[in-house]
């Protein structure tokens, strides 16, 4: 009896659902920017979910250890931390210059 | 190469474990995204990244776990904050005041999350078989990150990557004197 085996993969990727459903809804209905940001966080670790859950149950093949996944998610991470201070860049470069960062208002290239 | 067995002291009650850390991380996911307060919502989201690296560790994915925590939450989630606490200035930036949008924006969620539930539902993930036995994946990452044949070029290129999206983050960030 190992660790997940009570379990089946349904239900993380039911809870991976529902994760980037709420980080949909922050970007969605959000107009500060740093919640947007939340938002997209939100949505990279529902990600992040399904590729740790499809690496663990995922048919072994041999006797190398299954960490592809993994691999995955922790790329994913790397690219999370880098969009994350840019972003956070643009933010702080359009507060300076326009003294708020509520997107709406961010309409300078509208035609 | 010897993969040791870690100890596994979840073998009482998974379900239990996961159905704890699967509310945790709903119900600050959903607080993250409608919370009031911006402050509010980023605390929100340090419980739901600590639920998510919970369940890497019960997944199995215990080096992805430390990582999420050292990551997402001593990196980005400190970054957030400081990001909200230096241009949280005004009301307009609070970013909840048109109900309309919101109840857009939850029923939107909504159907989504149905239209992936019922995805879910009616597939059956035919390679997905019983889970393979929980290693030590420490040393497994590292060799994989290293090898020539496998994940070597990825791994330099998001380190290059990261280098320079920080180096133009400084960039970006630095103050003006003109305007």
């Amino acid at each position: 009896m190992t660790l997940v085996a009570a379990l089946s993969i349904q239900p993380f990727l039911y809870l991976s659902a529902a994760l980037f459903c709420a980080g949909l809804i922050a970007v969605l209905s959000r107009r500060n920017a740093v919640a947007i940001l939340i938002g997209i966080e939100l949505m990279l670790n529902a990600a992040n979910i399904n590729l740790v859950a499809f690496d663990r149950f995922r048919v072994q093949v041999g006797d190398a250890p299954v960490i592809d996944g993994q691999l995955f998610a922790l790329l994913v991470l790397a690219i999370a931390a880098a969009e994350a201070a840019v972003a956070l860049a643009l933010i702080l470069n359009v507060f300076d210059t326009r003294d708020r960062i509520d997107v709406d208002e961010l309409d300078l290239l509208k035609g | 190469m010897t993969v040791a067995n870690i100890p596994d002291l979840t073998e009482v009650m998974p379900e239990l474990i996961f159905h704890a850390l699967a509310a945790l991380a709903i119900v600050s996911a959903l607080a993250a995204a409608l919370a009031p307060r911006i402050v509010h919502a980023a605390f929100a989201l340090m419980a739901a990244f600590f639920a998510v690296a919970g369940l890497y560790a019960l997944l199995g994915a215990d080096f992805v776990a430390f990582s999420q925590v050292i990551v997402y939450v001593g990196g980005i989630l400190v970054l957030l904050v400081f990001g909200v606490l230096l241009t949280a200035r005004t009301e307009a930036s609070l970013g909840l005041e048109r109900p309309v949008r919101r109840l857009f924006a939850v029923v939107a969620g909504s159907v989504l999350f149905m239209l992936l539930a019922f995805a879910i539902h009616g597939t059956t993930f035919a390679a997905a078989g019983a889970p393979t036995e929980p290693l030590a994946t420490t040393e497994a990452i590292g060799r994989a990150f290293l090898d020539p044949e496998g994940m070597l070029v990825p791994f330099e290129l998001a380190s290059v990557m990261l280098l320079a999206a920080l180096v133009g983050a400084a960039y970006l960030a630095r103050r003006r004197r003109s305007s």
